[in-house]
């Protein structure tokens, strides 16, 4: 008898969002008719959004990919044989020849798509928990000494290096410690952990361990922003999945180390992704921004030592530790080591996550994988890092992706979002939109990003209508100043970023500004 | 949907759940608004009674949270992503349709549908984006917000 087929069709939100689930219903309800044996297995994305619905059917060891399937497209596929990865309009040929996907340097993201994200077995049948089990036997020294040289920074968007935090962390001495794991993607344009996290959530599980491992934390705190609810009914089977086979919870695998994780919901702040904010959230309260020192590292949740880091710098750490952290440290340039996950949004015709290292120009990342804007209309603007990122001009994508050079023209990576704009773009309206952004997200600590948000969006709104242009330009530079100034974190600390690349380079938008608020 | 009855019991249990713990107040608070869709004010006084915490406390707590209502909503809440990624594919007029559509503003209700702004969903490779009583849907253009909105009404 022939063994049943594997078919996969992504269980993620955006996939789901343009139809996954149906095109899975109809999989299921043809092959029920048809009487074929077939294995029907929801993974995570492979990151070629675009492309979603995915569907792959393994064939002889291959999995054989096709794109765009719609559920009225299932009964035609399952006709033209899709068991047998037969020809069809939609059939891409082998997934991996996908140029979007073959060019990739997949190093964190590497099993998201490929398995199924809450079966230990599949999980265990690559590679995890072997990094943990590494970890356990090389011990904790080994492991800060590996992220230290691998150069890993921080991926939430500040980019700070991650051995550093951990060593500090360690060599705090305290009863009790926390892993914090960001979770709370609140940046437009980013969607890499929730990519992650729905794809592949064993192996977060597996890197807050080693984590926990390495910096002497017996527990952690996923903090999951309310907006991804796919990815919170995900995480909560994994956690299940790891506690009920003993890679979470007391001494786990006879290793002598405790480790659990609590899974905690954000409630639709932004500032709660800045790491004080979100500690102040995990403790029940208001997400208000703390002062620092004391860093995190030394009085962090509940007072004790902490080490927040986001998604993404957590799920690189496995493979630093198995593949060892010079593999790591060769990928990137300067002091930008190894990948990132871009991520491709807005308005582009490829959307969806390139895992590359380092360096390339954003202009190839744009033209060669995202193939331009999805209108075909020119490129006139690109938001890097998110809201409180610099808008940059189609003269500026030869920009190498580095963290340094990034800052040194007033722009920054962050979490490595990018928004592309067509020419029919109104900048003053994205200008405006940062410091309404910033009024409607503030959590009122600083008065600087508190009131000077609500008088950007006054002044932003005098000069659309014309009112003392130049007079109203001068006073809205500024406010940037003092907003950047005098700010304790990136809120009102860099919404001045999006609104002076404004004024930089597409000033001109505010005299033509025709949809007036 | 679940049951939108206020109940003292099930503040309770919703509170025991949670180990009765002030530091599980946002946790707790987003279990309430799950259950009956918002936070009234008789459940921030019983949860500051339950958990230790001063009513200033728990409401403070309520109103800086964009989650936690302290209006009842309708049935079926809409939200529409606000943030760059979905402007740049049309956000904006999408949200004028959607205010047109469901007779309604952001922050408003008609006819049993709460229509309210949201600053990103995480779907900004198939954007626009909206959630419909808590499901992404994702390339949505005016043509196919009516049609998932009509589904929605149909669910009734």
């Amino acid at each position: 008898m022939k063994p049943r087929s594997k078919i996969y069709v992504p269980r993620e939100t955006s996939s789901i969002s343009v139809g996954a689930d149906d095109v899975a219903l109809g999989i299921a309800r043809e092959a029920k008719r048809t009487g074929t044996s077939i294995e029907l297995i929801r993974n995570g994305s492979r990151g070629a959004t675009w492309l979603e619905p995915l569907v792959e059917v393994e064939v002889d060891g291959t999995r054989i990919a096709y794109g765009s399937v719609s559920a009225s497209d299932v009964p035609g596929i399952f006709a033209a044989g899709l068991v047998d990865g037969g020809e069809h309009p939609r059939r891409l040929g082998p997934v991996m020849e996908i140029d979007y996907l073959a060019r990739q340097d997949r190093w964190t993201f590497w099993r998201c798509g490929l398995i199924d994200p809450l079966s230990l077995d599949d999980f265990r049948a690559h590679k995890g928990f072997s990094a943990l089990e590494k970890a356990f036997g090389d011990g904790a020294d080994a492991v800060l000494d590996a992220v230290s040289d691998s150069g890993l920074r921080g991926r939430g968007g500040a980019g700070f290096p991650t051995g550093i935090k951990w060593r500090t962390v360690a060599a705090t001495a305290a009863d009790q410690k926390y892993i914090a794991c960001n979770a709370d993607e609140g940046d437009s344009g980013t969607f890499s952990d929730r990519m992650l996290m729905e794809g592949d959530p064993l192996g977060l599980i597996e890197s807050m361990a080693i984590a926990g491992f390495a910096v002497g934390a017996s527990k952690g705190y996923i903090y999951l922003r309310s907006e991804y609810p796919l990815t919170h009914s995900i995480l909560s089977r994994a956690l299940d999945v790891a506690r009920d086979t003993g890679w979470l919870g007391t001494n786990i695998q006879d290793s002598g180390f405790d480790f659990d994780i609590e899974l905690h919901l954000g409630a639709g702040s932004y500032v709660c992704g800045e790491e004080t904010a979100m500690l102040e959230s995990l403790e029940g309260k208001k997400g208000i921004v703390r002062y620092k020192p004391p860093l995190p590292a030394h009085e962090g949740l509940f007072g004790k030592p902490t080490a927040v880091n986001n998604v993404v710098t957590l799920g690189s750490v496995p493979n630093i530790v198995n593949l060892g952290a010079e593999r790591y440290a060769r990928m990137g340039v300067n002091r930008s080591k190894g990948t990132l996950a871009f991520q491709l949004a807005g308005n582009i015709k490829r959307g969806g996550l390139v895992e590359k290292s380092f360096g390339l120009p954003l202009r190839e990342l744009i033209e060669d994988w995202g193939g331009g804007t999805a209108s075909g209309r020119p490129v006139k603007a690109v938001q890097v890092g998110g809201p409180l990122g610099a808008y940059l001009t189609a003269a500026q994508l030869d920009m190498p992706l580095d963290y340094e050079a990034f800052i040194e023209i007033g722009a920054m990576i962050g979490h490595g979002g990018i928004v592309v704009f067509d020419d029919t773009v109104d900048m003053a309206q994205q200008a405006r939109f940062a410091m309404e952004f910033c009024a409607i997200e503030s959590c009122g600590k600083c008065t600087p990003c508190r009131i000077g948000s609500t008088r950007g969006v006054e002044v932003i709104d005098r000069m659309i209508a014309g009112e003392n242009r130049e007079e109203n330009y001068d006073l809205l530079v500024e406010l940037c100043d003092t907003m950047e100034g005098a700010s304790l974190c990136a809120m009102g600390g860099m919404t001045p970023y999006p609104v002076r690349s404004v004024l930089q380079h597409f000033a001109e938008d505010f005299a033509s500004s025709g949809d007036k608020p | 949907m679940a049951t939108r009855r206020i109940d003292k019991e099930t503040t309770s249990e919703i509170v025991r759940h949670f180990g009765t713990r002030a530091d599980m107040l946002v946790q707790i608070l987003q279990a309430i608004v799950m259950r009956y869709g918002w936070v009234p004010e008789e459940t921030i006084r019983q949860l500051a009674d339950e958990v230790n915490l001063s009513r200033a406390d728990v409401f403070g707590v309520v109103t800086y949270y964009h989650d936690f209502r302290t209006e009842p909503p309708g049935n079926h809440i809409v939200k529409v992503c606000q943030a760059e990624a979905c402007q740049a594919m049309g956000s904006r007029a999408l949200t004028k349709h959607a205010r047109k559509a469901l007779g309604a503003n952001l922050h408003e209700t008609n006819d049993d549908v709460t229509l309210e702004p949201v600053y990103c969903l995480g779907n900004c490779a198939c954007a626009p984006a909206v959630m419909i009583d808590g499901k992404t849907h994702g390339r949505v253009n005016p043509a196919r917000f009516d049609e998932l909105v009509g589904a929605m009404k149909d669910s009734r």
